[in-house]
């Protein structure tokens, strides 16, 4: 698919056959002093199908540094992602990096 | 946790046995209309089921505002209601319960924001002539019960998760 984000070096001429996708938008969790973290945890879990793992390592990230980026990918998703976090009482943000 | 003490369990037909003593029915029955009553309000602390959806455009937030608005209103009131309605019931469905963690959850941000918690308020020992005294200790009875309904629910997740790679580090659909 080449939609990694890292540049990659290919021999195909530019311009042909390949579709340079536009950058993800950015889903972010930011802390509060009130969630529980098992609830975090929990609605990372359900909303993303994340393992349970991950759900606790972004938790934690957003714990302890302040926010995390928890989901990404085109604005429809970002806005849809940021919508269902709202529902959830999660205080969550998008925005698409320049 | 001593079985005594649980007030939410699993059963093994997939639903949840709901076992709240009555004081404590009584004092979540009294909630969801107060919070009902404020909720389309314009309450400081209500704001906090309503944040903006970006951190740094009004503009934008502003618009994101207006289109979801009402479905925010609207599946903040629902989950209220579920639980008003089956507060008497000895048993819940997952889907019930679900809707009892939402209208908890909202419940505990709404008076938390009004009791301005911190991460210090829990560390600090609650003084004997607090005013918040019975505000701060409906909110850690929240918590409380809040914290079996999470574990309640997070027992039927599958713990390996349904995206092993991850979400945020794959490509851009769109």
């Amino acid at each position: 698919m080449g939609a990694s984000a890292a540049p990659v070096q290919t021999d195909r001429p530019s311009g042909q056959d390949v579709v340079t996708p536009d950058r993800p938008w950015l889903v972010i969790c930011w802390n509060d002093p009130i969630n529980l973290m098992s609830y975090v945890t929990y609605v990372f879990q359900k909303l993303f199908g994340y393992s349970f793992e991950k759900a606790t390592k972004l938790m934690l990230d957003v714990h302890h540094r302040g926010k995390a980026v928890v989901s990404s990918g085109a604005k429809e998703k970002a806005e849809f992602d940021t919508y269902r976090l709202h529902a959830h009482g999660l205080w969550a943000t998008m925005e698409h990096p320049s | 946790m001593p079985d005594a003490q649980r007030r939410v369990r699993p059963t093994r037909r997939g639903e949840f046995e709901i076992r709240l003593p009555r004081e404590e029915l009584e004092v979540l029955r009294s909630l969801p209309a107060q919070l009902r009553e404020i909720l389309p309000t314009e309450d400081p602390a209500v704001g906090r089921l309503f944040p903006p959806g970006y951190a740094d455009d009004p503009e934008a937030s502003a618009e994101y505002r207006r289109l979801v608005r009402d479905d925010l209103l609207e599946s903040h009131l629902e989950a209220l209601r579920v639980m008003e309605s089956t507060l008497d019931a000895r048993r819940l469905t997952e889907d019930q319960l679900v809707s009892w963690l939402g209208a908890v959850n909202d419940l505990r941000l709404v008076l938390g924001t009004k009791l301005d918690v911190s991460e210090e308020t829990y560390e600090r020992q609650m003084a004997e002539d607090d005013p918040n005294g019975p505000g701060l200790a409906l909110y850690f009875y929240l918590g409380w019960l809040e914290e079996q309904i999470v574990e309640a629910l997070a027992g039927g997740l599958d713990p390996a998760g349904t995206q092993p790679g991850g979400g945020s580090d794959q490509a851009p659909t769109g």
